[in-house]
C-alpha cells in the first residue's frame, strides 16, 4: 500500500509540473520553481498564478471527484461500467446547474454556491431514477444500467440543450463549460467547490470498508453486520455530490470514472480501502494529463477536456465491456 | 440457544412462512429440510434480519428485533451458499470480514481479530487457501471459507443455507462433519438448511420438515422421516428403512406405482 501510495503521488507531482510548465509560454521547471517561491518573471508570475494554477488544481479536484464517484458508483451498484458519465448522472448534474444558471447566474461566490446545489439535486434525481429502473431484484444487471444510463441521460441532455438554444447571455456560456472546458472560474470557482468536495470525497475515502462488504450482496453484507440501507444511502449521497460538484465547474466529462479505478483494480487488487484512495490520487494525475494533451493537440487552439477524456475513453470502455462478459462480474 | 415463535413472513403480501415455532439448543444441530419452495432459505433470511417478519426471534430472553444489524451479528453468524462471490478479494481479505460486527466505521482489524481469522481457517482446514483469490475457489473451497468467516464472526448461533448444495460428495460429508463438530465444541446452536434427507438424518440432531412455508414435524431423524410425512411433502412414495453402517433411517425413493 505505501509503495503504491507513493508511486500514485509522485505520478501526480509528475502531472502537475507538466501542466504547470506547458501551454502557449513554455516554462522550465528551475523557472516554474523561482515562480512558486515567489522569486520568478512578472510575466511568469502572472501565468502561473492567475492562469495556470487555479486550472491546475481545478482540474486536480475535478479528477478526484470524477474517479472517487466512479469508484463508488461501481461499487454500489456492484458493476464495472458504472461512471458517473455512463450513468447518466453527469448529465443529470449538468440539466440541474443549467436550470440554476437560467435563471440567474451572478458570478459570485454565492452565485457559484447555487449551481453546485441544483447539480446536486440533479445527480441524485438521475440516480434514483436510473436505479429504479434498472434495478432486478438487488442487482443491476450491466445492460440495464447502460440502458437506464443512456435513456435519462439523453433526456437529461435533450432538456439541457432546449434550455440553453431558448436563452442567451450567461447561458451560451455554460455551452463551452458542458462540454468539459476548465478555462474559466479562477480561484472563486475553487472556493465554492471545495465545500462540496470536502464532504463528499472525505466521506468517499473513509467508505472502502463499507463498499468492501457491500460486494458481497445485500444479503451477506447484513448478515456481517452492516446496516445496508444507510450505509447505501451515505455512499451514494457523497458520490453524487461529488460528481456534481465537478460537473457544476468542470463540465460533462466522461470516463476518468471509469477508466481509472479499473487500472487501479488492476494493480492493487479489489480491496475498497486501497482502490478508493489510490483512484482519487489517479483521478487528479489522469484528468491533468489528459488537460495538457488537450491544450497542445491543437496548440494554440484549446480543445475542452472532455473531448480528450472521451476519446481514450471510448475504445477503454469497449474493452472494458468484452473483459466484463467473458468474467462474470469483477 | 436460538428460539423462533410463531413467525410469519411474506414476499409482496404473498405469505411464505405461516407460523414457524423452533428452538435449537447450544451443541445442537437442527436440519431444515422440505422439497424447493418450502421456505428453508426464506427462514434464515428472516432469522438473520435480512427480511422482515412478524413473530419473535430470541436467544436466552433478548429479542432479536431490539437489536441493530451489528448487534444482531454479534448473536447470529450465516453461512451463504458459495456462489457468485466477488473474485478480487482474496481468502484472507474476506474472513477478515467476519470481524465487521466487533469493527469501527473504517474496518480496521486489530491483531486479535487477525488472530481469531487465523484459527478459524486452521479449523475449517483452509489455511493453506490464505492467500488465493475467492474467485479462483472450487466450490468446496469456498464453502470451508465462508464456514471460517462465521466463525471469525464468533457468535453463539450459525446458520447454513444449503450449504452442500454445490459441492461433491466427498466435500458434503466432510463439510457437515466439520459443522457439528464444532457445534459440539464450541456449543453453537446451528441450524442447517439441507436438501439432501439422508444426510439430514446422519449429521443433524433433530430436523424440522417445512412444506409450503408450514412447519409439518419437528423432532428427531426417526420421529419426521417417516414415509407417510415424506410422502406427502414430496408427493413421491419412498421406502425408509433402517441405516445399514449407522444409526437412524434411510430414505430411498420407490417406483411410482
Amino acid at each position: 500500500m505505501k509503495r503504491s501510495v507513493l508511486i500514485s503521488f509522485l505520478l501526480l507531482l509528475l502531472a502537475l509540473t507538466l501542466s504547470l510548465a506547458i501551454g502557449s509560454v513554455f516554462l522550465t521547471p528551475s523557472e516554474l520553481w523561482n515562480v512558486l517561491l515567489g522569486r520568478g518573471t512578472p510575466t511568469a508570475m502572472q501565468i502561473v498564478w492567475a492562469i495556470r494554477l487555479p486550472r491546475t488544481v481545478l482540474i486536480v479536484l475535478t479528477g478526484m471527484a470524477l474517479a472517487g464517484s466512479g469508484t463508488a458508483y461501481q461499487g454500489l451498484f456492484r458493476n464495472p461500467l458504472a461512471d458517473p458519465f455512463l450513468i447518466g448522472v453527469a448529465s443529470g448534474a449538468g440539466l440541474g446547474a443549467v436550470i440554476a444558471m437560467s435563471v440567474k447566474w451572478p458570478y459570485s461566490f454565492w452565485g457559484l454556491m447555487a449551481v453546485p446545489m441544483a447539480s446536486f439535486l440533479g445527480a441524485l434525481l438521475t440516480v434514483f431514477a436510473v436505479y429504479f429502473v434498472a434495478r432486478v431484484g438487488n442487482t443491476v444487471p450491466t445492460t440495464n444500467l447502460i440502458l437506464a444510463g443512456v435513456a435519462i441521460s439523453s433526456f437529461a441532455t435533450s432538456l439541457t440543450s432546449f434550455l440553453m438554444l431558448r436563452s442567451t447571455g450567461e447561458v451560451r456560456r455554460a455551452l463551452g463549460w458542458l462540454l468539459g472546458g476548465a478555462s474559466q472560474g479562477g480561484w472563486t470557482a475553487i472556493l465554492a467547490l471545495l465545500p462540496y468536495l470536502a464532504i463528499g470525497l472525505g466521506i468517499l475515502l473513509l467508505s472502502g470498508h463499507i463498499l468492501n462488504l457491500l460486494q458481497f450482496g445485500d444479503d451477506q453484507a447484513q448478515q456481517l453486520g452492516l446496516n445496508v440501507g444507510r450505509a447505501r444511502a451515505l455512499v451514494l449521497a457523497a458520490a453524487s455530490l461529488s460528481a456534481a460538484a465537478a460537473v457544476a465547474f468542470s463540465g460533462i466529462i466522461g470516463f476518468i470514472g471509469l477508466i481509472v479505478p479499473h487500472i487501479i483494480r488492476l494493480w492493487v487488487g479489489g480491496d475498497y480501502r486501497r482502490v478508493m484512495p489510490l483512484s482519487i490520487l489517479g483521478g487528479a494525475t489522469a484528468l491533468l494529463l489528459s488537460d495538457v494533451l488537450a491544450r497542445v493537440l491543437l496548440a494554440p487552439q484549446e480543445l475542452p477536456v472532455g473531448i480528450v477524456t472521451s476519446l481514450a475513453g471510448a475504445p477503454f470502455f469497449l474493452w472494458v465491456l468484452r473483459r466484463a462478459k467473458n468474467q462474470g462480474y469483477w | 440457544m436460538l428460539k423462533i415463535e410463531n413467525l410469519s413472513a411474506a414476499y409482496h403480501e404473498h405469505p411464505v412462512l405461516r407460523g414457524i415455532s423452533l428452538e435449537v439448543k447450544n451443541g445442537e444441530v437442527l436440519a431444515l429440510i422440505g422439497p424447493n419452495g418450502a421456505g428453508k432459505s426464506t427462514l434464515i433470511r428472516a432469522v438473520s434480519g435480512v427480511i422482515p417478519y412478524t413473530g419473535q426471534v430470541r436467544t436466552n430472553g433478548d429479542d432479536f428485533a431490539a437489536l441493530t444489524s451489528m448487534q444482531r451479528a454479534r448473536y447470529i453468524a450465516v453461512v451463504p451458499q458459495a456462489i457468485s462471490l466477488p473474485p478480487a478479494f482474496t481468502v484472507w481479505e474476506t474472513v477478515l470480514m467476519g470481524r465487521t460486527p466487533y469493527l469501527g466505521f473504517l474496518g480496521h482489524a486489530s491483531e486479535q481479530d487477525e488472530e481469531l481469522a487465523r484459527r478459524s481457517l486452521e479449523r475449517v482446514h483452509a489455511l493453506e487457501l490464505i492467500d488465493r483469490r475467492v474467485g479462483e475457489l472450487s466450490g468446496g473451497e469456498a464453502q470451508r471459507v465462508l464456514l471460517a468467516r462465521a466463525l471469525t464472526q464468533s457468535t453463539p448461533i450459525l446458520l447454513l443455507d444449503e450449504p452442500t448444495a454445490h459441492l461433491d460428495l466427498q466435500y458434503q460429508v466432510s463439510l457437515l462433519e466439520l459443522v457439528r463438530d464444532l457445534a459440539r465444541k464450541d456449543n453453537l446452536a446451528v441450524l442447517v438448511a439441507l436438501h439432501d434427507l439422508n444426510l439430514a438424518a446422519r449429521y443433524a440432531d433433530r430436523i424440522a420438515l417445512l412444506v409450503g412455508g408450514v412447519e409439518k414435524a419437528v423432532g428427531t431423524p426417526n420421529q419426521v422421516l417417516r414415509p407417510e410425512l415424506i410422502e406427502a411433502a414430496y408427493c413421491l412414495p419412498v421406502h425408509v428403512v433402517p441405516h445399514p453402517f449407522h444409526e437412524g433411517p434411510l430414505v430411498l425413493p420407490a417406483e411410482r406405482s
